[in-house]
Order: structure tokens, then C-alpha cells, then sequence
């Protein structure tokens, strides 16, 4: 039986695709769209709006300079030899030939010394690495200061906290693969903080070094772990971060214009593809000159790794270096008890303590929301000086952080300011307590007064420098108003709600049931909120401006009179200014 | 996602609790956007036009670095004997120099265009709540439980048990997997290669050491000989791994010091000859090695975390964060004067573990 098949459309669409001649570019998209169907999704993405401000580009340094980790690192891998093997150097570096090393040491000398562009990609794949760290931090801080880890963004608060995670094991397991002396005696400790552990940490010792420490089985391993397994979760989770960041849009700073309902800012297309894309080249050109310029890791100067030998000034990379500090400074305890050992002095600072660190990291976000109580979505940033207490939380960690990392330096420190080791241990000891003390303090008075000096300024407006001399002999500084925009932009923020605790009644007119952790909550909200300043309301403006009126009508005498002076404030211009103005 | 008893502040809120954040209460009225500013490049086709060639001139400029690069690559020589540039391996600098202005060079344009000509009208688009619609959600809601309801897994709650069980076990599989990863630890932290009457020898050379060679306050590294020994055939007895587990448990130093001055402990009386004592190298608290004497306190430091052993006193921690003193390793001499161990250690070197008891 035959067909008909002139009536059977050559297409299954609605509509022949050939309806009118399409451009070659034309050609390429509908099919690929017949195939995809990315006109749907492109059509709401390509002119996407994303804010602008200088402090979103610190997270876009860490998504480009892994971008360069993955270009630099596949070519290293084409050199390197991730094996313990034995070998007599044979290569162009003099002082070591005819040393004996591990074919991962004499591969990565032979990557510095005999591959052309090798240690500029071995350095710049180094550079790009702290970078990438450093970055992500820094980009955490912003995130936190402002505010942005707020409903809807907690669970991207809590990825970013993994992607530093995981980023400094990834730097860790980088570091230790040249086999060289420094990575080497990384290692060797990393045995001792594992041993550390108790009941399973001889056991995770000999299965992760396939023997005794070091055995011949620790550099392959870590090699899979570094080019496979992290930075597989790695890509994994930085997709899943963009693609959050996609769905909520991006945070904004609060403006005439800017509210919780919108996001003002440039299109995707061109110009934040543009700027973005562009970046990566800046990113990608500082980390190449870096890696041209400046040298990082010489492991050539450090020799092969050598079980019984060490150099002085031992450091980590810097970002391992502040649970170093923390093993430095511990003291040294450690218990015996029915037959077993346990150390304190390197589970607890080694261990324990960067387990803490992150676990509160990750929770910051649900314990400020757990004593805000606050359900709403947040899509304005907040200034860090709006939000006291979280931002003197912050700054509080970052000054334990910075102690414990100074701690990590404390032989350096002690041999380049000629100090006692011993007494800038015992120093640091007591700061890493007291000084976060101290820096919660200072910040959270610090973020209060400039929280009165914008009220001040919204109330009584800028200060001229202009000093006038009343009739009487009495002298005052001029203030004048600020502009509508900036006066708009410092009232755009939440009144902050001090919770009582049981005091209140829910939805449906019952009382609440106080927790247990009630009463905590309401004390944390007080020392949270209660002492902030407010943004100034109507009728306080409106107040403000009857008393600057009043005190308009009392220096009216001398208007007109005496050089008020204010047009030469630099704030107007001073053509056609009388000095004795009519004002 | 229930949003009614969200709400535990005696304040009211002055906006939709399940909304977003209101911003800011009406003190001073939003002025709106402000006025698109034209920029010079948009009212002056001149001004545009030295824009279009700046940016033209950055990519051009890219690929003559890249050319450069290429020359670079091929005409300068690498390697040890390498001519340098102020310290500098020429071909890394040069290679690194015109690699990274090249794509400077493209970034930075690509901006310069962004900025300066193409549009630059700041544009508004809505936000909408992350949350699905109630619609949405009751037809989710709606699908998982027809689902659940056609699998009958609430019904037949043998079928979910034991399939819940057998996926559980599974892990087992996974976890007894890694078990070859490496040997149980057995006893063999408890000991090192040192045997009664095995010579002490200097660890770079292999030489064994003679007590009248020792002066006062002279410090040796030292091994056992047997890292250095060979068979008849003369091959190495400890080669690769072996060697390098030995030598990392072995190590030890010798240091000679004033007789008057060690503080003999009970039963160590005699494990020291005339001032001669010696110690395990790997530090107790992580177990880098030690070497950075004071030679006038007779303190050993180590440079990983500054634990400070005092040699005059059975190794005891005089500062820092180890917890344990040096192992001491009991010496005498043979009849030709050269330093030999007693035994092994008496205790396990290096760092703490769990078991050490």
C-alpha cells in the first residue's frame, strides 16, 4: 500500500520552519532551537538585569580565577608524575642533579627548568590559587556585611561556605604535590593532627599513607583527590551558586528608584557580558603577570622532601596558616586515661577548632533569623553600620582569625621585630580572647555613632565648615540640607524590632509558648537591636525643619549683613556669588 | 513554608510577613530613578569615534604581545644556565609579561567598550518571590501523593522496609572497599629499625662517630647504621618506602655537653657516656623533625611550632605545645670507641596517637 506523502508536512512543528529566508546566524539558531528550545530560556535571560557596584565584582575574581586554576592546572597535569618513586634527577637545575627524589619532585623541576612556559603556568596556577581563596573570602565578608545572606540567600550563604571549604583543601592537597621539603613536612604534620584523633586516628593515618607515615601511596592519592574529587564538587557547587543567583537576582543597594520589588541595573546583553567576560581577561592577564613576575613556591630551593630533615620559618600557604597559629599558642596538654592517649594540644586547635569555626560560619545566617524572627525576603543591603551587632560579630571573628594567623607567624615575628617567641605566645594566648572582646565592643559603639551621625545629617543636614559669628560674639557651624537622593537613600532601611520574650500572641490570637530558649532569644534581640538607632521618621524631619526655621528667623538680623560665606563651601559654584549674598 | 506564626514581635510589621522586606517606612518619599545622564561619547560622534579607536587599538595592541609571546617562546633558552633578568628567568619573565599584557589588553578594551559606548541605560525588572505559587504547590502536592498512592508504599510497608534495608546495606560494600587502602597499624609504631648494639652514624655520610671526636656542645644528626648498610651483593638492605619510614622514625641526635650540667634521671644513669646523651629527632607534638639547638641552655627547638625540649633534663618540654619529652635513646660505646645504641627506644617516637597508652 502506498502513501500519499505530498499532504504529510515536513515538519512536526505548528508551522514550516522555511516561512520566509533566513541570515546564516538565523540558520544556526532554529536549529539549534527546533533541537533545544533556548529561545524560551534565552528570551528571559539575555537582558537580565544585574546591579552595579564595585563589591560585586570581589566573588567574580574567585569564579575567574578558577576558571584559570582549571586552564593552568590541565597543563601541569601534562607534565607532572603523581608518583613516589624513587629517581636521580637528571635535569638542567645544577645544584640538584644527581639528587635523589620522588618522580613528582623531579617532574615538577623538570616542568620549572625544561618545559618552556612550565613555571609560568606552575606559578600562575600558584597566584591563582591564593587568589581564589583570598577572593572568596573577601567576597564572604561583603556577603555578610551587607546583609545579602538573608531570606531568600541562606542556602547560598551555605554553599559559598563549602566552596571556601572545599577551595582550602583543594589548596592543601595542591601545595603537598610537589614533594618537596616545605609540602612535605606539611604533610608530615598533617599525619601528627590525624593521629591526633581519637579512637580512629591511627587507623585513618595508615589507610590515608597506605602504611607508615610516609609511605609511597600519599602523593597519588592526594594528586586524584586534587584533580578529580574536589574540584569536581568544586564545579558542581559554583554552578549551583550562579544558578541561585540567577533565580533570586542580584542583591541591591538601597536608592531612589531601588526597592525590595525590583532590580535596577544593567542588561545582561551587552553590557554586563561585556564587563563580566572582560574581567576574566583582567583576572586571567594580573594572575599571568604574577606568574611572570613573581615567584612563589621555589621548590628547587627547598630540596626533596626528606623525613629527617626541616627548614626553619616552616610556613603553610596563608590561608592554612591560622589553625597553625592555633597549634602554636596551645598549650601543651594531654590526658592518659585506661590505657589510651589523648591529645589536646593537637586535636583541640587542629581538629576541633576550624570544625567550630565553620559550623558557626555556616549558622550565621539562621541565628541572626532565629532572633530577628524575621520571615521576610530581603533584597536591599544593608550598611554594615546598620546592622551593629552582626557586623561586630564579624569583625570580632575576623580578629580572632587575624591573631590566630599572626600566632601562625610567631617565628617570624619574633626573628624580623628581634621579640621573645616565648612572650609573643604567651601574648597571644590571652588575645585570641580578649581581642575579639575588645573589637566586638569598639565596633558595634563605632557602627552606633555613624548610625547618629547619618541622623544627624538628615536632621540638621551636612556640615559647611563654615563658622559664622552671631551679633553677640557667639560662633556656629553652618549646616545645610542634604540632597533629596541622599536623604532618601539614608531612610531606606527597616526599623529594627527588639523581641520580648512570651509576650506576644500569634496569628490566631493565642498566646505564645515561650521555648526554653525564650528568654535567650529575647536577650540576644535586645543586645542585637535595642541600642541601634532608628531611621528617622516623618515627623521627626518635619520637627527638624520647624527648629531650623526657628533658628533661621533668629540669625535672619544678621542675614544679608555678615559674609555667611557658605557659597564658597565647594559644594556651588562661585561665579556671580556676592560675598555679602541677600541669603 | 508557613508564614502565620513567624511572627513573635510585639511591633507590628508594617509590611506582608510572607512578602518581601517593605525597605524603608515613608519618612521622605522615594524620588524615583534619576535621570538617564548622557555621557560624552553619546552626544559627541567625535569623542565616540576616539572611543571605537582606543578600543581598536587595545585589541590590536593584544596581538602584538602575542606575537611577541610566540617570539619569546622560541628564541629564549630555558633552563638552569638561563640568562637572567634581574633575577629573573628571562624566558618565564618575558612569556609572562607579554602573556599577561595581551590579555590585559583584551579585558581592559572590552571594558573601555562597555563603558564608553555601548548603551548604558540603566534598566528596571521585577522581582517575584522565590516561593512557587499556591497553585503550584497544591499540584505538586497533589502529583506526590498520587504517586505515593500508586506505588502503595504507605500500604505496604514490608515492600519499603526491606527495600529501605537493602540500599542501607549497601553503604557496607562502599566502606569495606576502602579497607586495602592501607595495613592495620599492628604494633609498628611501638618500634623503630634501632637494635641493641647497632652503631650510631652521621646522617648525611653514614660514617659512625667516635666518642673522642666529640667535643662539648658539639650537636650531630645521626642515624642507625643500618640505613646506610649494604648486603654482600652491595645493594641497599632498606631501599624506597622501607628506607624512608626507617629513616622517618629513626633520626636522632647526639649532642655532647658538660657532665655536671645533665640532670640524670632514674634509671638513665647509665645510657649517657661522659656528656654524650642522645634523642629521638621527631618532635612529639606533630612530629617534624628537631634541630635548632641553643647551645648555651642545651634547649632544642623545633622550627614547625617551637615546642622546646631541654636536653640537660631527659628531653622534657620546656615550652610550647608539645605535651611529651624527646625519647631518649640509651647509648655505649664499643671497643673501638664508636657510639652504638643499648637497645631500641623505650617508649614510641613522634607524635601522639590514641593506643600510645
Amino acid at each position: 500500500m502506498s502513501v500519499d506523502t505530498s499532504k504529510v508536512a515536513d515538519s512536526n512543528s505548528g508551522s514550516p520552519a522555511t516561512a520566509k529566508k533566513q541570515g546564516k546566524a538565523g540558520v544556526v539558531a532554529n536549529w539549534a532551537d527546533e533541537r533545544l528550545g533556548l529561545a524560551t530560556l534565552a528570551k528571559k535571560n539575555l537582558r537580565k538585569v544585574f546591579p552595579d557596584h564595585w563589591s560585586f565584582m570581589l566573588g567574580e575574581i574567585a569564579l575567574w580565577s578558577f576558571v584559570v586554576l582549571l586552564l593552568s592546572g590541565v597543563f601541569l597535569t601534562l607534565w607532572y608524575t603523581p608518583s613516589m618513586g624513587e629517581v636521580q634527577y637528571q635535569g638542567s637545575y645544577n645544584p640538584l642533579r644527581g639528587v635523589e627524589m620522588s618522580e613528582a619532585m623531579a617532574s615538577t623541576l623538570n616542568l620549572s627548568f625544561d618545559v618552556r612556559g612550565g613555571l609560568l603556568m606552575r606559578q600562575t596556577h600558584h597566584w591563582a590559587a591564593t587568589l581564589f581563596i583570598a577572593s572568596m573570602m573577601i567576597h564572604l565578608l561583603r556577603v555578610y556585611f551587607t546583609g545579602a545572606f538573608r531570606k531568600p540567600r541562606e542556602l547560598n550563604w551555605v554553599i559559598g561556605c563549602l566552596l571556601l571549604l572545599l577551595g582550602t583543601l583543594e589548596g592543601f592537597t595542591g601545595y603537598s604535590l610537589p614533594d618537596d621539603l616545605l609540602s612535605g613536612t606539611g604533610i608530615r604534620a598533617a599525619d601528627g593532627f590525624m593521629k591526633s584523633m581519637p579512637v580512629v586516628g591511627t587507623y585513618m593515618s595508615f589507610f590515608l599513607f597506605g602504611g607508615e607515615f610516609p609511605g609511597e601511596s600519599i602523593i597519588p592519592r592526594l594528586y586524584t583527590v586534587h584533580v578529580l574529587l574536589i574540584p569536581g564538587i568544586l564545579l558542581a557547587l559554583i554552578a549551583a551558586h550562579m544558578l541561585l543567583l540567577v533565580y533570586h537576582k542580584h542583591t541591591q543597594w538601597p536608592g531612589p528608584g531601588r526597592t525590595e520589588e525590583n532590580v535596577v541595573g544593567f542588561p545582561m546583553l551587552p553590557v554586563y557580558a561585556a564587563k563580566a567576560g572582560g574581567f576574566f581577561f583582567i583576572v586571567f592577564g594580573v594572575t599571568t603577570l604574577m606568574g611572570g613576575l613573581m615567584t612563589i613556591n621555589p621548590v628547587w630551593k627547598f630540596g626533596p622532601y626528606d623525613p629527617t630533615k626541616v627548614t626553619a620559618g616552616s610556613q603553610p600557604d596563608w590561608y592554612m596558616g591560622w589553625p597553625d597559629g592555633a597549634l602554636r599558642i596551645m598549650p601543651g596538654w594531654e590526658s592518659h586515661f585506661l590505657g589510651v592517649t589523648l591529645s589536646w594540644n593537637v586535636f583541640l586547635p587542629i581538629i576541633v577548632l576550624p570544625g567550630l569555626m565553620f559550623t558557626i560560619l555556616l549558622l550565621l545566617p539562621f541565628i541572626e533569623a532565629w532572633i530577628s524572627g524575621d520571615k521576610r525576603n530581603h533584597h536591599l543591603l544593608e550598611r554594615p553600620r546598620n546592622a551593629p551587632t552582626r557586623t561586630a560579630v564579624m569583625v570580632a571573628l575576623m580578629t580572632f582569625y587575624g591573631l590566630m594567623w599572626a600566632a601562625g607567624g610567631n617565628d617570624i615575628i619574633a626573628i624580623k621585630l628581634h621579640l621573645s617567641i616565648n612572650q609573643i605566645t604567651y601574648f597571644m594566648r590571652g588575645a585570641v580572647f580578649i581581642g575579639p572582646i575588645i573589637a566586638f565592643i569598639i565596633t558595634r559603639r563605632w557602627c552606633i555613632s555613624l548610625q547618629r551621625h547619618d541622623e544627624e545629617k538628615l536632621l540638621h543636614g551636612y556640615e559647611t565648615g563654615i563658622i559664622m559669628r552671631s551679633a553677640e560674639g557667639g560662633y556656629s557651624e553652618r549646616h545645610l540640607p542634604i540632597s533629596e537622593t541622599s536623604a532618601y537613600t539614608l531612610t531606606a532601611r527597616d526599623r529594627d524590632e527588639v523581641y520580648t520574650p512570651g509576650g506576644g500572641t500569634d496569628a490566631n490570637g493565642l498566646e505564645e509558648r515561650g521555648g526554653r530558649l525564650d528568654g535567650l532569644r529575647g536577650r540576644l534581640s535586645t543586645l542585637m537591636y535595642a541600642d541601634n538607632i532608628q531611621p528617622v521618621t516623618a515627623e521627626e524631619i518635619a520637627a527638624a525643619h520647624r527648629h531650623a526655621d526657628d533658628e533661621h528667623v533668629l540669625q535672619s538680623p544678621v542675614d544679608g549683613e555678615a559674609a555667611d560665606g557658605h557659597q564658597f563651601d565647594g559644594h556651588h559654584s562661585v561665579e556671580g556669588e556676592n560675598l555679602r549674598g541677600d541669603h | 513554608m508557613s508564614d502565620a506564626h513567624d511572627d513573635k514581635t510585639p511591633v507590628a510589621r508594617t509590611g506582608d510577613v510572607s512578602g518581601n522586606a517593605t525597605g524603608n517606612l515613608p519618612a521622605i518619599p522615594d524620588p524615583g530613578l534619576p535621570p538617564h545622564q548622557w555621557r560624552p561619547t553619546d552626544v559627541d560622534e567625535r569623542l565616540a569615534k576616539r572611543a571605537e579607536r582606543q578600543v581598536a587599538a587595545m585589541f590590536m595592541l593584544s596581538s602584538v604581545f602575542v606575537l611577541l609571546f610566540m617570539v619569546s617562546y622560541f628564541a629564549l633558552k630555558i633552563g638552569d644556565n638561563q640568562t637572567t633578568f634581574a633575577g629573573f628567568g628571562a624566558s618565564n619573565i618575558a612569556l609572562g609579561s607579554t602573556l599577561g599584557v595581551a590579555l590585559l589588553l583584551i579585558g581592559v578594551g572590552i571594558i573601555q567598550w562597555a563603558r564608553k559606548l555601548m548603551g548604558d541605560h540603566e534598566i528596571v525588572e521585577m522581582r517575584h518571590p522565590a516561593r512557587s505559587s499556591d497553585e503550584d504547590r497544591e499540584g505538586t502536592l497533589e502529583a506526590l501523593n498520587l504517586g505515593l498512592e500508586e506505588s502503595g508504599i504507605g500500604r505496604r510497608p514490608l515492600v519499603r522496609n526491606s527495600l529501605l534495608g537493602a540500599v542501607g546495606l549497601l553503604g557496607l560494600p562502599a566502606v569495606v572497599m576502602l579497607r586495602d587502602l592501607g595495613p592495620l597499624p599492628g604494633d609498628k609504631l611501638y618500634s623503630t629499625v634501632w637494635k641493641p648494639r647497632m652503631r650510631v652514624v652521621r646522617d648525611v655520610i653514614g660514617t659512625p662517630i667516635n666518642v673522642a671526636d666529640i667535643e662539648i656542645g658539639d650537636l650531630v644528626n645521626a642515624q642507625p647504621e643500618i640505613i646506610f648498610a649494604v648486603d654482600e651483593e652491595g645493594e641497599h638492605i632498606l631501599e624506597g618506602v622501607e628506607l624512608q619510614v626507617a629513616k622517618s622514625k629513626a633520626a636522632i641526635i647526639v649532642l655532647r655537653m658538660d657532665p655536671s650540667d645533665i640532670t640524670v634521671a632514674k634509671g638513665r644513669e647509665n645510657w649517657s657516656i661522659d656528656g654524650i646523651v642522645c634523642y629521638s629527632k621527631i618532635c612529639t607534638h606533630v612530629g617534624c623533625p628537631i634541630s635548632l639547638n641553643e647551645r648555651k641552655t642545651h634547649h632544642l627547638l623545633c622550627p614547625c611550632h617551637q615546642s622546646t625540649f631541654d636536653l640537660a633534663d631527659s628531653g622534657k618540654v620546656v615550652f610550647g605545645p608539645a605535651a611529651r619529652s624527646l625519647p631518649q635513646l640509651p647509648l655505649m660505646v664499643d671497643e673501638e670507641g664508636f657510639l652504638m645504641a643499648q637497645s631500641d627506644f623505650t617508649e614510641p617516637v613522634g607524635p601522639s596517637f590514641w593506643e600510645r597508652g
